[in-house]
């Protein structure tokens, strides 16, 4: 009699139920994500915010039409005009439409953005799971190399890379990817030092796991929140490193329209014609924003704990 | 209910052994099972001093029963247990199981003995992936082995759910919604879902409510019938561990003191530790007083222990030569052993403790 009155205490309010057939609910990992992001308003607006950029990025490449001015055209008696109905956004002092070479801008930004952050995730997650996992001699030789990148300033070690690979937005992208690789490695690493003393993960190997299969099924998606929210983070991060390279005449060239690069060219003109700084300035305001706040939203879709039912 | 009856056909297609057979019928056999530990390293690497974690343990387990280790924390017991799992690796010594010297082997021939050796962990928080849909968790198993196609296994997690008294549509919750005891019902299921001869409960119910450590017991005492199972019953009180083994092991500071059936070691305690532990249990009843040993003095540590007896530097019983020479575990009445030096020369009897 134990038996009956066994299963009974522990199903006991479903006890009815419990022989329904179960209809196959599952969700997939994005699921969670997307429901993580519908139920944070700040997360939902972000990611319509993004994906309107990154639609604009691909309608402004495809159509180059739609734009009022042609964003590269100089028209030097019309330089440095305030905004108006005809220049939404003013005019540089090419006598360029600001409006269009914002818009334009989404293109290189976004690309810089998430190609920079695909290197530097990719390689650092890797580096940082053997590191962790392994750890003995492959733990020592890979931190140090670590140590030794964080030890130059990254910005620093991105010209050093690109003075190595010359000028151009494809080598600013790698040498941005490159010098924020330690970062990842280094949060993996420490992340998995303490998710692989788990229990779960003894239990894995007990059950006869291949040290592939625990580190890809228990210990890597148990890092996903923390690698996600560092790399929207570092999204921002390397925009604004692709804005400082422009500045510096390493990442984009003439007259490719960037937001950093047009925001650094107008800093000579802060005082008389504001507009130049302002618009691009906000145009990476606001898109570094959506990304951390979409990081957020991401974050908490795929903690089981945080999710509201 | 006929889905587990089919289940409880399969698990037990096992021979199954009764009467004398089992008596002498040996699954685990462990001898001389050591663990150190480096407890200080030198410049180069080297262990300069050692943790004794667990020091020359023998015991055996007979198919189908139940047999409790117990003692105080740190004495060894769960590093024991996960050596059988293979979650550690001895230092020496030999763990035979079914037949098959599993310390002799490499790792990938070992994972295929490894399957039949699982274990239920201490802490039912811990031992689940947060990230895991309970289904999954129970499925693990089930697909890494590769047990059955794909086909089946989702009717397979369903009858291991009811096995262990969850409903089945409980399979896609996540651990976190789930209790204590809920949750080590699962971890019970995900250790049946490879059909296991033995399970290492390692302090099952330590984590738990009085009040669900009792359904758990019980549950695993009804699977132990249903399925054939033999445990390896780790606990660190001699209550709980009294209402499940047959036999119980009784270890202190990384060494066997005693091994015994359990009416023996509950009625006749022989080794002077197991009789302090014995009159620690608190009774229910308050006519019946009884003598309560108090131990002086603390356990000693364990990073290279004194000779002789581990326990001669507490021990109310101590004769000369107890803290020279270490105690053999010696057979003293027919199926009770144990590691004392006032057993040795006269014979049982001669040397009663009181």
């Amino acid at each position: 009699m134990t038996v009956s009155r066994n299963k009974q205490l522990a199903t006991e309010p479903a006890a009815a139920v419990a022989t329904v057939p179960v209809k196959e609910k599952r969700e997939s990992v994005w699921k969670d994500v997307f429901a993580g992001i519908v139920s944070n308003k700040a997360a939902l607006v972000s990611g319509v915010f993004i994906l309107l950029l990154a639609a604009v990025a691909v309608v402004t490449k495809l159509f180059p039409q739609v734009l009022p001015y042609d964003p590269y055209a100089q028209n030097l008696s019309e330089s440095l005009q305030g905004p108006s109905s005809a220049h939404w956004f003013g005019t540089d002092m090419q006598g360029r439409d600001i409006f269009s070479r914002v818009l334009v801008g989404t293109q290189i930004t976004l690309t810089v953005g998430l190609a920079a952050v695909a290197i530097s995730l990719t390689i650092g997650v890797i580096l940082g799971a053997v590191a962790g996992y392994k750890g003995g001699k492959w733990d020592t030789v890979i931190m140090r190399v670590m140590d030794m990148m964080l030890a130059i300033p990254s910005i620093l070690l991105a010209i050093a890379i690109m003075a190595a690979l010359g000028p151009g937005i494809e080598k600013a992208v790698v040498a941005i990817g490159l010098v924020s690789i330690p970062e990842y490695a280094r949060i993996v690493r420490s992340e998995i030092l303490s998710i692989k003393e788990n229990d779960y993960v003894a239990a894995a190997r007990v059950i006869g796991d291949s040290n592939f299969a625990i580190v890809f099924r228990h210990v890597l998606p148990n890092v996903l929140p923390s690698i996600i929210v560092r790399a929207t983070l570092g999204i921002s991060t390397a925009i604004l490193d692709a804005a400082a390279l422009g500045f510096l005449g390493l990442g984009v060239q003439p007259p490719d329209a960037e937001w950093g690069d047009m925001l650094g060219r107008g800093r000579n003109e802060l005082f008389r014609a504001p507009w130049l700084m302002i618009f691009p300035g906000l145009a990476i305001t606001l898109t570094v924003l959506a990304f951390n706040l979409l990081g957020d939203g991401i974050r908490d879709g795929l903690d089981p704990k945080a999710r509201k039912r | 209910m006929s889905d587990t009856n089919d289940a409880a056909t399969q698990a037990t297609a096992v021979p199954s052994h009764t009467g004398e057979d089992a008596q002498n019928d040996v699954l685990l056999d462990v001898q001389h099972l050591t663990k150190r530990f480096a407890a200080e390293t030198n410049f180069f690497g080297r262990a300069t001093s050692h943790v004794q974690a667990v020091d020359d343990v023998s015991f055996q387990i007979r198919r189908g029963e139940a047999f409790g280790l117990v003692g105080e924390s740190g004495c060894g017991k769960t590093t024991v247990g996960k050596m059988l799992v293979n979650l550690i690796k001895p230092t020496s010594g030999t763990i035979v199981f079914d037949g098959h010297d599993l310390t002799a082997m490499k790792n990938k021939e070992r994972k295929r003995y490894c399957r039949d050796i699982q274990l239920i962990f201490q802490d039912p928080y811990a031992s689940l992936n947060p990230r895991m849909r309970v289904g999954d968790i129970i499925a693990e198993p089930i697909l890494t082995n590769k047990l059955l196609p794909k086909d089946q296994v989702e009717d397979r997690v369903n009858e291991l759910l009811e096995c262990v008294g969850l409903a089945n549509y409980m399979r896609n919750r996540y651990p976190h919604e789930f209790s204590g005891g809920q949750r080590q019902r699962v971890g019970i299921a995900r250790a049946l879902a490879v059909k296991p001869k033995l399970i290492v409960c390692d302090e099952p119910v330590s984590a738990l409510d009085v009040s669900i450590q009792a359904q758990v017991l019980n549950l695993l005492d009804e699977l132990k019938e249903q399925f054939g199972l033999t445990y390896l019953f780790i606990a660190h009180g001699l209550n709980v561990v009294k209402h499940v083994s047959d036999r119980v092991g009784v270890m202190y500071l990384g060494k066997m003191m005693e091994i015994a059936p359990k009416q023996a070691l509950y009625a006749d305690p022989l080794s002077p530790y197991t009789q302090a532990l014995l009159s620690a249990i608190p009774s229910v009843d308050p006519a019946a007083k009884r003598e309560r040993i108090i131990l002086e003095g603390d356990v000693p540590s364990p990073i290279d222990p004194p000779p002789g007896c581990r326990f001669a530097g507490r021990c109310f019983a101590k004769v000369e030569g107890c803290d020279a020479v270490v105690p053999p575990l010696v057979e003293v009445k027919p199926n009770h052993q144990c590691a004392c030096h006032r057993y040795d020369e006269g014979g049982p009897g001669t040397a009663q403790i009181d």
